[in-house]
């Protein structure tokens, strides 16, 4: 075993948890399964919350005696926590919070759920990576881009990146695993002692383009990026993900995922480095990757209402950037749904920095609790474009539609809490 | 010097400028350059849009600027960049129209606050100075009473602004310069008014996109441009729709749809 030696908890006792711990890891349990029982939800976020009531310290008890690995990012961290996970599992029991409880009481609920030494991969929310990395003392850190998310509450992305940084400063982790086409990443990660470095071939710079060390301006250029007024520049990349090989430590991976798009081979390339820094073998971390088909309900293709639907997750510029490769080139009919709830943001005028006259002559049907404001930017797009109430509805007019192929799985392209109840219609999480 | 614009157009493209969108586009604001270009096209008015990023030199000789929302240190870049240019200066000197939003309209004014709360020199093209309040941020819908711009063609009714504000900032407009409209819903300006408008200069807290929710401001400053008779009707239901949703909702303090308590529960 190559994990870092445990922390000694502060009573001085290593391994043992100590009582208050355990009582407060059984009454999250019992209010767990309680919600359970009650079928108010999977109780993945209020037990660890009873428990933490119980004992604030837990989430540093629980992560004691095991070698954990933290994963944050604006996107991709449900994934490449999942792949991650997979990789890591060819050799060693898991525990993960996969289900995208990604703040502490969900990490405390999924880590009292299973055994205390098991590796723990865990998805963090961006703004708790500092209380999170301090707490559990993580030896790999594994950031993969920082962008605009819900303007209305999510502190402005600088600030993220100057929290991440602080966080490496003061609780430094063995390894961290970086963005090295992300400025802001790039930054805050330089502050850790070492750094694997991911070629990620990022086209979305939009949020970058102030540099986060000097406030001087970010030139872009093919072969890189570099700060006009200061040092700050492209690190040297350790590993590249190019059309569809991950190259890394010498050795070249022709990607087999069946995630589809580039995004998933460049969030397979993060968690294939970050396995190898916690010493699994690549050939069985990249084996266990292929057998994925969907995390969470992303991409899953299943049958509503007699239509075949395929569900896909973009909830922000950057997001959206990578989804629609996914959505040109077809000539179906899709559905795409935005709502504006809290985990949303309430600002959607994010729609405006997405290029969705990508998706070419399609027809696209608005939904969701914004759907007009979909439909303006669609307007303005030159969009072919009709507003439907429900996603009952919004198939009825793809079914009418003389370019319907009922051989084609229909996307539905939608926004957080929008997906979650798309998600939910088709069988939720399986 | 100043001119009016309208009056003596050739027949040559319209041209409208996004000043640093790398800058200052945090909030979508991008998108007032699309709408522009599409009321133009739709009408058959030939336009140019050009976008340029910080380092670029500032033309000076466009019908139309566009300044964008952003952070707040990209913000004082912009600034510095753009007292150093002074192709915007220039611009407006000629007559050229300028829509500046949010943390745009801030740095036009003679002074505002950076990311210390410390005041910093504007440029001084809007007659408003911004200064930190303390208050929570101002972060909601905001809704207008019905608003009015004066342009060299006579004053435009406006209809109720919608749009959606996000800043720190109170914004007193000076005596050279006029508001659009009262609040009915949100912050604003900081005193019961929003919009500050300086001779062509119009500066607003609006993001949403501002245009792309007001389609009659957006018509408003293209007129001022191409002279009323240009200024054929087009279709906008969709927009309609979404107007009256967002007003409703700004009434209605609603931000979200509300949702009941099993529902709350469920995603705890």
């Amino acid at each position: 075993m190559t994990a870092a030696p445990a922390p000694a908890p502060a009573s001085g006792q290593t391994v043992k948890i100590r009582p208050r711990a355990r009582l407060a890891v059984l009454v999250g349990r019992t209010v767990a399964w309680a919600s359970r029982v009650v079928r108010f939800g999977t109780g993945s976020v209020i037990g660890g919350r009873v428990s933490l009531l119980v004992d604030r310290n837990l989430l540093a008890e629980l992560t004691g005696s095991r070698d954990v690995a933290i994963v944050s990012a604006t996107n991709g961290k449900t994934t490449t926590t999942k792949l991650l996970s997979a990789a890591l599992s060819s050799r060693q029991p898991v525990v993960s919070n996969w289900l995208g409880a990604n703040m502490t009481p969900g990490i405390v609920a999924a880590l009292a759920a299973a055994n205390s030494t098991d590796t723990a991969v865990l998805e963090v929310d961006e703004r708790w990576v500092d209380s999170v990395l301090r707490a559990t003392n993580a030896s790999t850190v594994v950031l993969l881009n920082l962008s605009r998310d819900q303007l209305d509450r999510t502190q402005e992305v600088r600030k993220l990146a100057e929290q991440w940084r602080n966080a490496l400063t003061s609780t430094p982790p063995r390894t961290v695993i970086a963005n090295a086409d992300d400025p802001l990443v790039t930054w805050a990660a330089l502050a850790a002692p070492s750094v694997t470095w991911i070629a990620t071939g990022q086209e979305w710079t939009a949020d970058a383009a102030g540099c986060p060390a000097c406030s001087g301006r970010i030139d872009f250029v093919d072969t890189g990026w570099a700060c006009t007024s200061c040092d700050l520049r492209r690190p040297r990349v350790d590993v590249f993900v190019e059309d569809d090989t991950i190259s890394i430590a010498g050795r070249s991976f022709r990607s087999p995922l069946a995630l589809p798009g580039r995004v998933n081979r460049v969030n397979a390339a993060f968690a294939l480095a970050a396995s190898s820094a916690m010493g699994t073998d690549l050939d069985a971390a990249f084996d266990a990757l292929d057998n994925i088909t969907e995390v969470a309900g992303r991409y899953r293709v299943a049958d509503f209402n007699g239509t075949n639907i395929r569900l896909l997750l973009a909830k922000n510029p950057a997001g959206w950037h990578e989804a629609l490769e996914l959505l040109e080139g077809p000539s179906t009919p899709l559905v795409i749904a935005i709502n504006a709830r809290i985990a949303d943001g309430h600002d959607p005028s994010w729609l405006w920095d997405v290029a969705y006259e990508r998706v070419g002559n399609r027809l696209v049907i608005a939904i969701g609790e914004r759907r007009h404001d979909l439909a303006v930017r669609f307007r303005y797009g030159n969009i072919t474009h009709r507003v439907a109430e429900s996603l009952e509805e919004a198939l009825e007019l793809v079914r009418q539609s003389p370019d319907f192929d009922p051989t084609v799985p229909v996307d539905v392209a939608s926004n957080y809490t929008a997906f979650q109840d798309h998600l939910e219609k088709v069988g939720g999480v399986l | 010097m100043t001119s009016t614009p309208g009056l003596n157009r050739t027949d040559s493209a319209v041209r409208i400028v996004s000043l640093y969108p790398d800058l200052l586009g945090t909030y979508g604001d991008g998108g007032n350059a699309l709408v522009l270009s599409r009321r133009l096209e739709w009408r058959g008015i030939a336009v140019e849009h050009i976008t340029v990023d910080a380092g670029a030199p500032v033309p000076d000789s466009a019908d139309l600027y566009l300044v964008g929302g952003g952070e707040d240190g990209p913000q004082v870049q912009a600034t510095r960049e753009l007292e150093l240019s002074q192709g915007l200066h220039r611009a407006v000197d000629k007559g050229a129209v300028v829509l500046a939003i949010c943390a745009g309209m801030q740095i036009l004014g003679h002074r505002f606050p950076d990311a210390t709360g410390t005041s910093r020199s504007g440029l001084g093209l809007l007659d408003c100075e911004t200064v930190r309040v303390n208050r929570p941020r101002a972060v909601g819908e905001l809704l207008t009473t019905n608003a009015r711009l004066t342009t060299p063609h006579g004053l435009i009714e406006l209809g109720p602004l919608t749009g959606f504000e996000n800043h720190a900032g109170r914004t007193i407009p000076g005596s050279n310069a006029v508001s659009f409209a009262s609040v009915e819903v949100g912050e604003g300006n900081g005193d019961g008014s929003e919009g500050v408008v300086t001779g062509t200069v119009v500066g607003t807290y609006l993001h949403g996109p501002a245009l792309a929710r007001n389609p009659r401001l957006a018509d408003a400053l293209l007129e001022w441009i191409v002279g009323p008779t240009e200024m054929t009707p087009l279709d906008d239901s969709d927009v309609n729709a979404l107007r009256t949703e967002r007003i409703h909702a700004a009434r209605e303090h609603e931000l979200a749809p509300r949702r009941s308590w099993r529902d709350i529960l469920r995603r705890s």
